[in-house]
């Protein structure tokens, strides 16, 4: 026992030092279980809240192109007003319903909330941006998120008043998608090689792909509602015929470096898709 | 002002100079992240214990981490280049006495070759270890090899340029206490 006393004593620094590393790589190696719940939310409070005094100062910076996006969403939207559509007075006349949308919650599936961005990386290998709308204001983890140009991210951490969104540009992000031409799905994901471009991959290589298509969310996804713009095909691989599916570079339509405002999407029937998902699978293990 | 005090504004300073403007600089290659932030463990005082130097890296490591939501892979080689310090200290140090005479690490105290060196090997060190950390999970060995290098080039330029910029005076005490 002394021995074991004198051990310890005379090696203390580095069993010290071991004892750190330890604590770290399981930190690192373990996140998404223990970690997040022992620790992230009292920390996102605190790095929230510095990453908000800091974004009050870069906001004017980028003041501008804020602005600049916002009116080519406002154009966007008015340009879906029904009041922009109409047909010659005859017997046949176009009628836009929007009894479904107006009366009641019952069909509305998706509810947008907006939310300021207040922090955000793209410089490393796991990027996530904090946005200023918590659990208080009804943000919940895995939740979509699209800036007005086009989707951004989803959510998996939230506290009081700020929540993380894992962004596109993350090695773990995953998110499916579909061609708009021909609406073949297939799985965007990042390399992380270069924080321009994303990575589309399993579209089968039956579909008709062309540089410059349009990708969107698919319908599927049930995080973000369909046909919401995620970017397009800068350049399809050169495999040499080794696969049977794509390879695809995709540029996305959101620019990470100067994205100021987003919206949180509430799916308000996926608890009632998810229930009837998992129940099919327990039934037939 | 006190030595503690100066080091505590260090910690701050490093910390908030690494996410807000080194994290936010557009990526110039992919090989590319600009790290400057472990300068703060390089200058810590001689005549702090191993044991605290340790703790200090590892803690500092971990704000740094909860800033880029990474928990853990900072501290990891902070803790590292703390543990290792004193040993580089040690062999670099050419004269008798350099560590009661000055307070902290710098070309003052130490002459220009041995603080260089001693500043290479623990930014190659720092960075080896966070890119390895990072090539476990993904990544090619060329992306290992390639990211090593860039990453401690640009580390060491700016390193260098923060010691000509904010250069350290350094009185010489003459009795060794």
């Amino acid at each position: 026992m002394r021995n074991v006393f004198l051990f310890i004593r005379s090696n203390f620094n580095f069993l010290f030092f071991l004892v750190l590393q330890i604590i770290s790589l399981s930190f690192l190696f373990r996140y998404n279980k223990f970690h997040e719940a022992a620790f992230m939310n009292a920390s996102t409070e605190i790095t929230g809240r510095v990453n908000e005094k800091f974004d009050n100062v870069a906001y004017y910076f980028k003041l501008r192109k804020t602005n600049d996006s916002l009116i080519s969403e406002n154009r966007r939207l008015h340009q879906a007003l029904k009041e922009n559509f109409e047909a010659p007075d005859s017997l046949r006349r176009l009628i836009l319903d929007t009894l479904k949308t107006d009366s009641g919650k019952m069909f509305l599936k998706y509810n947008f909330m907006e939310a300021k961005v207040v922090g955000n990386t793209t410089a490393l290998q796991a990027n996530y941006l904090t946005i200023h709308r918590g659990s208080s204001e009804l943000v919940r983890p895995n939740m979509g998120v699209v800036s007005p140009q086009g989707i951004v991210g989803t959510v998996v951490n939230v506290s009081e008043h700020y929540a993380t969104v894992m962004s596109l540009l993350n090695r773990q992000y995953k998110v499916v998608v579909k061609l708009k031409n021909g609406g073949d799905r297939g799985t965007i994901e990042w390399d992380g090689l270069n924080p321009l471009f994303v990575t589309l991959k399993d579209i089968p290589k039956s579909a008709s792909v062309n540089k410059g298509d349009t990708i969107m969310t698919s319908q599927t996804s049930s995080l973000f509602p369909a046909n919401i713009m995620v970017g397009t095909v800068y350049e399809i691989v050169d495999d040499k015929n080794a696969s049977n599916f794509y390879t695809l570079k995709i540029r996305p339509a959101t620019n990470f470096y100067n994205v100021e405002y987003v919206y949180v999407i509430e799916n308000l029937q996926y608890e009632e898709q998810k229930r009837l998902e998992d129940s099919t699978r327990k039934k037939f293990q | 002002m006190s030595e503690l005090l100066k080091n505590i504004i260090r910690y701050v300073l490093f910390i908030l100079v690494q996410v807000f403007v080194l994290f936010k600089v557009p990526p110039l290659h992919r090989f590319i992240t600009p790290y400057l932030y472990f300068l703060f463990i390089l200058w810590l005082p001689f005549n702090i214990s191993r044991t605290l130097l340790c703790l200090v890296g590892f803690l500092f490591g971990l704000s740094l981490d909860y800033f880029s939501r990474t928990p853990g892979l900072h501290a990891a080689a902070c803790t590292l280049i703390a543990y290792v310090r004193p040993f580089i200290i040690n062999v670099m140090i050419s004269q008798e006495g350099t560590d009661k005479n000055y307070i902290s690490p710098s070309v003052t105290s130490m002459g220009w070759a041995p603080y260089i060196t001693y500043v290479l090997v623990l930014t190659f060190l720092h960075n080896a270890y966070l890119v390895f950390l990072e090539w476990m999970s993904f990544g090619s060995f060329i992306y290992f090899l390639g990211k090593v290098t860039a990453t401690t080039g640009i580390s060491f330029m700016l390193i260098m340029l923060t010691e000509l910029l904010f250069y350290r005076k350094q009185k010489f005490r003459t009795n060794t206490v």
